[in-house]
């Protein structure tokens, strides 16, 4: 239902929707409208006054293009298109007069401001402002708050644009933050000065138009204009957030969120925000052979000797974990193929099997959450899986959506009915589809399955039930997975018959990168992966590779979208891309892979699993329903144990765990109302 | 050549020998305008861009706060400043280097400097006999800095005026 009306922007006339505001509508004309309080993905407050625009055809006084909107202006007496101008002397004397109003109380400490580079205020006070202050009383100073280990604050930088608290209330769903008290007095608080628990609240960090709210574990380190910024992937979880690595000299200095309205909008989890202090410590920066019951430093071509020796006439197995790139998984099989073994991704026990496409990668995509009418969620905790998708489902809530929750119950930051906490329930919704939760045809709906109903003895029934539970309502199906490589994985085919258990029945394994699990004594593991993690400690030869940051690779989120990693810097010491290593490995073994290059190696790739070189595309799955099975009764269990710390990189870094550290501590303390 | 008796006379009376006496002993007996350096110097400006110095507030407070202004500007690229929050939470440099042989003196780093931290100073003898010891530290710059600043606090507010 569109009601397009006529407006005319700076002499220029154009057709936009009547509900669109002005400043969308300038936006649209190509006229830039600078604004403070303004954010496509927030609601509209209109305090800042920075957006004034000239109308006519409305109140006679600058408007404020972001809270008024384009049906709210008359046209002429001829039914002219109302006029909007944006480069008239009264605009440009309103925006000098709101500028100067914004800068009596705004501290001029530019230089010792993390924000001084690439600060809204700085820039718009350069194209806007006047280039002298009539101001000479003293300025305004304001309390710090501690708002816990992510978020540094300086109040006094505070212009109340009251971003901050639009996000954590809105789109966080944790109302934690607020504004108190009028004019002058007028300052941002946290609810009872309590530090932020929400599991996204570094993203405030990239609202604030000014450096009130920045990064403590950023803090002084680097200025924007220093650092070399490399777009890529996010994996540390498989939702394949779209991030900006910001590299200065070898080190990852930070981590921000990209824009990508498929799969993470512009918000970011703080695990992913703030992983990168791990990508420097615990680092392996060379090769590691065991002799006599200790690891030992050895070049390259001793542990590529050992791992030859230890192989010779033995039966190998390969096990991809959850940071693996598919390039690196699809060497890894060419490898263990070459060697009549079999190459396994599924690490967790998971119930999903290669081949059939929907289920593993689902039907829906992300963005179908946006307009679904109910949301079915079977052994899930979005929030502690990936915050991002969580967010978008109370979006989706927002707008009216129904959310069902099979699984243990957590608060999600919305509301839910809680169907019940595991298999039954599940087995109820596919044999009695009338309660008003079950998806029906002619509503929309996605049935979301996660890995605490599939990482277990009844995960293949689960995820036969749940499919039927999405057929019966022609719901979309999407799999929430845990790990980035997870899809890739699977799509790679990297699944053996019997599962995780007899990958680790072979005399060598070759461990890429897998640290969640426990691998028995008795085989000889040969561990590749970038942190001294678990899964190194249980090595006989260790292979130093590149972190996610350090190569080229394509990943395929939890949708099934492939989408490439590109390299921000370089591995450290002797370390190397992992594809490199497995192609090195399998010449040392006398079984060379038949490439050279990565270019021949995802040539080779592309032609095994075409729509993996289909870029930032989710490749319609067909729906083929699965056998039912039988399910169990024990509820589901959470499918992470701790949010924060997922993965070696997590585990390496002092940040995340000071975040579970912390969380840990607020679940011990009951509240003091209970 | 046609004979001329005027070039004749003049070669005769050794007119260019007296001449060129008159104009020796004319500087002869003027004041000398040679320095004898190492114990006389010439006068310098207020604006001279000379050694550099990292200077401290009078409580004893090092000025530098960390916002690599100087470190962009620096056309010759020869600064190099990382930073970290210090313990009482302030910005401060944990390294800040300058190599003397990249600097080109062109006194950017002095003019982008928000707080007169860095400045050139007006020393100008400072050759040493290895390269080394032209990468100045943190260390040397404020040690610079302790040793001119009474200098170094003159020039500036004779050059205040005019800024």
């Amino acid at each position: 239902m569109t009601d397009l009306k006529k407006i005319s922007i700076d002499g220029e006339v154009i057709e936009v929707d009547g509900a669109m505001t002005l400043l969308q509508a300038c936006e649209a004309a190509g006229v830039e409208v600078p604004r403070f309080c303004y954010h496509e993905r927030l609601s509209i407050a209109g305090n800042c006054r920075m957006c004034l625009v000239e109308v006519k055809g409305g109140p006679p006084k600058p408007a404020a293009s972001c809270a008024m909107q384009v049906r709210d202006l008359r046209p002429g007496p001829e039914g002219q298109a109302p006029e909007v101008f944006t480069n008239t002397p009264m605009v440009k004397k309103a925006r000098e007069g709101v500028m100067e109003f914004l800068l009596i109380n705004h501290p001029l400490d530019c230089p010792i401001c993390d924000q001084g580079g690439e600060c809204d205020l700085q820039d718009q006070a350069m194209a806007y402002g006047v280039d002298f202050s009539r101001y000479r009383e003293p300025k305004r100073a304001a309390v710090d708050m501690d708002l816990g280990p992510l978020v540094g604050t300086c109040m006094t930088r505070c212009i109340s644009c009251t971003r901050c608290v639009r996000f954590i209330t809105e789109v966080a769903g944790v109302p934690e933050m607020g504004q108190t008290g009028r004019g002058e007095d007028s300052e941002i608080t946290s609810y009872l000065s309590q530090t932020l628990t929400s599991e996204m609240q570094g993203n405030i960090i990239d609202l604030c138009p000014v450096g009130a709210l920045t990064s403590k574990p950023y803090a002084f380190t680097a200025r924007p204009w220093e650092l070399r910024k490399t777009e890529t992937i996010d994996v540390i979880d498989a939702l394949g957030s779209s991030i900006r690595v910001d590299v200065r000299g070898r080190e990852v200095m930070r981590i921000v969120p990209r824009n990508h309205d498929g799969v993470n909008e512009e918000w970011l989890a703080d695990r992913s925000r703030f992983v990168w202090d791990g990508l420097r410590r615990q680092r392996l920066d060379k090769p590691y052979v065991r002799r006599d019951g200790k690891l030992k430093p050895a070049t390259w071509g001793e542990a590529f000797a050992a791992i030859a020796e230890a192989a010779e006439g033995k039966t190998v197995s390969g096990i991809a974990g959850d940071l693996a790139s598919t390039e690196a998984m699809f060497a890894l099989k060419g490898l263990v193929g070459s060697l009549d073994g079999v190459a396994e991704c599924r690490t967790d026990g998971v119930a999903l099997e290669a081949g059939n496409r929907g289920s593993y990668a689902g039907t829906a995509k992300i963005e179908d959450l946006d307009d679904a009418e109910l949301i079915l969620l079977v052994g899930t905790n979005p929030r502690s899986e990936a915050p991002v998708l969580n967010a978008r489902i109370r979006k989706a809530w927002m707008n009216g959506a129904k959310v069902g929750l099979i699984g243990e119950a957590v608060d999600l930051t919305y509301d839910y009915d809680h169907i019940g906490t595991g298999p039954d329930a599940l087995a109820a919704t596919v044999n009695t589809p009338a309660e008003d939760w079950t998806p029906v045809k002619g509503k929309k709906s996605v049935v979301i399955i996660g890995q605490g109903a599939l990482a277990r003895e009844d995960g293949a029934a689960a995820l036969a039930a749940a499919m039927k539970v999405a057929e019966l309502g022609e719901s979309g199906f999407l799999v929430l997975h845990n790990a980035a490589s997870r899809v890739g994985g699977l799509d790679l085919g990297l699944v053996a018959e019997g599962g995780i258990a007899r990958a680790l029945e072979a005399d060598v394994i070759l461990n890429l990168g897998a640290d969640e699990l426990d691998i028995p004594a008795g085989p000889f593991v040969v561990y590749q992966g970038s942190h001294g993690d678990r899964g190194a400690h249980r090595a006989d030869v260790i292979l130093p590779g590149a972190a996610w940051t350090e190569e080229s690779g394509i990943f395929v989120n939890t949708e099934g979208r492939p989408q490439l990693a590109n390299r921000a810097g370089f591995p450290p010491g002797e370390a190397r891309e992992n594809w490199a290593i497995l192609r090195a490995l399998s010449a040392a073994m006398g079984k060379p892979l038949p490439y050279d290059g990565l270019a021949a190696l995802r040539k080779a790739m592309f032609e095994d699993v075409p729509h993996l070189a289909r870029l930032d595309t989710v490749p319609e799955n067909a729906h083929e329903a699965l056998e039912l099975g039988v399910l169990g009764h024990a509820p589901y269990a959470p499918a992470l144990a701790d949010h924060y710390l997922v993965n070696p990189i997590c585990r390496a870094s002092t940040v995340l765990a000071d975040l579970s550290r912390l969380r840990a501590l607020r679940e011990a303390k009951p509240m003091a109302a209970e | 050549m046609a004979f001329s008796y005027a070039r004749a006379a003049h070669y005769f009376v050794l007119a260019d020998f007296i001449a060129g006496f008159r104009l020796g002993f004319k500087y002869f007996f003027k004041p000398k305008k040679t320095l004898n350096y190492p114990f006389e110097k010439g006068p310098l400006s207020p604006r001279f861009r000379g050694e550099h110095a990292l200077r401290r507030y009078p409580n004893g407070e090092e000025r530098c706060i960390a916002c690599k202004l100087c470190e962009a500007i620096c056309p010759a690229q020869a600064i190099t400043i990382e930073a970290e929050p210090r313990e009482d939470g302030s910005r401060r440099t944990t390294r800040y280097d300058i190599d003397m042989t990249k600097c080109i003196y062109c006194g950017f780093c002095q003019e982008a400097c928000p707080v007169d931290a860095i400045v050139e100073g007006p020393n100008f003898e400072f050759a040493t006999e290895t390269r080394e010891e032209l990468f100045y530290n943190k260390d040397k710059l404020l040690a610079n800095g302790d040793r001119w600043e009474r200098e170094i606090a003159r020039n500036l507010e004779l050059d205040a005026p005019y800024r």
